[in-house]
């Protein structure tokens, strides 16, 4: 049977989130090809919804990093996402919805590494936790 | 112990009485009310400036034609009010309204704010259907007084924990007070209210709010969440039941529309952008080969949690509304309570402390980093 792979959405800032990111291709570091980059002004400028919508529309797990804590391009966007956050997983985790399909995580502009690495880890823990079943539904 | 006027007439009397002096020394300029149309059969909201049309207001009547935090958002959002209103309302009409003014939807000036101890409100159906609230007053009344849940009154009135108002200038003691068709004890809460009430026939005296029967009801209360949330059962449903519970939902959106905190002028669920395309069926037929429609029912609720989660004062109007009675304020409750929770944040309680996805800490939540 053909190893299950996870489709992940990843939220990038166009600052820090984009910077780790051409840092990895500056060095030649690779990330899973089943990551679909999306770029956003600002994690703080992320709605909610949108990580709701990829979940239900296709994505087995959505990923968001921004800026490290004081270091955001606009000062207090990635405090703001990281509230935003924290009530989307409260309330996928009350409804028992999987929260664990979201994970939010601090990239900074020289982070190469960081962002392959955080890639490669959502990949890996998602092919433990199988395919999202909210996309799987025919009925929502 | 806090300041009390006492009228020697039953509540409801008591309290267009109060409204008739205010508006006779001209200290208001109108009154919003609950008013019986003409024919007797339905119960609105009413803006009444004419003293002599308070004859027909049922300002207690136990039922929630609409939510007056939306009616006042309306009524102040464009400007804060050029003069005095009186308003009669229950205490999570007030916290929404509260909620609503700190999301920029309004403005508090010049109200005068008169809420009760809630014995709560009847289902609008049995207003719309068979006319009957008219028949279950006395024992209502009967059931206040004695500080027991009105049977019949609505499953999310039955749980609700914050039936003694937040934030009114006056508060009309109901809950275990035993001659409430002769007397009426009201508290002034805020030395504006002092100020209303200069000169009118009364007594003042002072009293405690919160008597042992309102704690002894609020256990009462206690016991009935707990009820409902082994009813909902809201753990076992997992993403099926999330499913089956929203299934009949028809889309009809009326839980959003009298929300008090769904203010948006366009719904995002409503906009064009998230109008399905014909290429986004062909591309989610393409992978499923069935697909519900219209699609986003489920993502309709969840997103609506999302947004009100936090600011929801459980009024319980999006469930009454439901055409299809989907217990949708019930299913919520649990849920808007982790969030509340999890910002230590009671909706409508403080005007002056903003609501928690507009600010932040910097040092907090890092369990939600991963
Ligand atoms: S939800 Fe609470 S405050 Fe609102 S009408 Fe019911 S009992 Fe009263
Ligand atoms: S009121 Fe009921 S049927 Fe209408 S959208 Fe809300 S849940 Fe669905
Ligand atoms: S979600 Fe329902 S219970 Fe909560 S504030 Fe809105 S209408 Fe009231």
């Amino acid at each position: 049977m053909k190893e299950f792979e996870p489709k992940i959405v990843y939220f990038l800032c166009d600052w820090c989130g984009t910077g780790g990111c051409e840092t990895a291709s500056a060095h030649h570091l690779y990330y899973p090809e089943n990551v679909l980059i999306s770029r956003v002004h600002c994690t703080g400028s992320l709605s909610a919804v949108h990580i709701l919508r990829s979940l239900i529309e296709g994505a087995d797990g959505v990923v968001i990093s921004g800026c490290h804590p004081g270091d955001c391009h606009f000062e207090t966007g990635n405090y703001r996402a990281r509230r935003r956050v924290a009530v989307v997983k409260s309330i996928l985790e009350t409804l028992e919805l999987g929260p664990e399909r979201v994970w939010f995580r601090y990239v900074a502009h020289g982070e190469g590494r960081r962002f392959v690495d955080t890639a490669a880890e959502f990949n890996d823990h998602l092919k433990k936790l199988g395919p999202n079943p909210l996309k799987l539904r025919r009925d929502t | 112990m806090s300041k009390v006027f006492k009228l020697d007439e039953s509540v409801e009397k008591s309290v267009k009485k109060l409204l008739t002096f205010l508006l006779n020394k001209g200290r208001i300029r109108g009154a919003l009310v609950l008013q019986k149309t003409d024919g007797n059969s339905a119960v609105a909201y009413s803006l009444i400036t004419d003293a002599d049309a308070l004859a027909s207001a049922c300002p207690l009547c136990p039922l929630m034609p609409s939510n007056a935090a939306s009616v006042l958002s309306r009524l102040t959002l464009q400007e804060s009010l050029p003069e005095p209103l009186a308003v009669v309302l229950r205490p999570c009409e007030l916290r929404g309204f509260i909620e609503l003014v700190k999301h920029g939807q309004g403005s508090l000036d010049k109200f005068l704010f008169i809420s009760s101890v809630c014995g709560g409100v009847y289902p609008l159906k049995m207003v719309q259907v068979d006319g009957s609230v008219g028949e279950k007053l006395p024992q209502y009344w009967d059931a206040v007084k004695r500080a027991e849940i009105a049977p019949e009154i609505r499953p999310t009135c039955r749980a609700c924990e914050r039936f003694v108002p937040l934030g009114a200038d006056m508060t009309v003691a109901t809950m275990g007070e035993s001659g409430l068709e002769t007397k009426c004890t009201i508290f002034l809460n805020t030395d504006k209210a002092m100020g209303f009430i200069e000169g009118m026939e009364g007594k003042l005296a002072e009293e405690k709010l919160e008597t042992e029967a309102i704690q002894q009801h609020k256990q009462k209360r206690k016991a009935e969440k707990n009820k409902l949330y082994d009813e909902i059962g809201l753990e076992k449903y997992g993403l099926s039941g999330m499913i089956d519970m929203f299934g009949k939902c028809i889309g009809c959106h009326g839980c959003s529309q009298v929300c008090p905190i769904c203010y948006c002028e366009v719904c995002t669920f409503e906009s064009r952008d998230l109008e399905p395309k014909p290429a986004e069926f062909e591309r989610d037929l393409n992978k499923k080969r069935a697909i519900r429609v219209p699609p986003d029912t489920l993502f309709y609720h969840l997103g609506r949690l999302i947004h009100v989660a936090i600011s929801c004062v459980g009024c319980g109007s999006c469930t009454d509304v439901c055409p299809v009675d989907i217990p949708v304020s019930s299913i919520f409750l649990k849920v808007r309570e982790s969030v509340q929770e999890l910002f230590d944040y009671v909706p409508g309680m403080d005007p002056e402390e903003a609501v928690p996805i507009t600010k932040f800490e910097t040092e907090e939540l890092v369990e939600f980093e991963d």
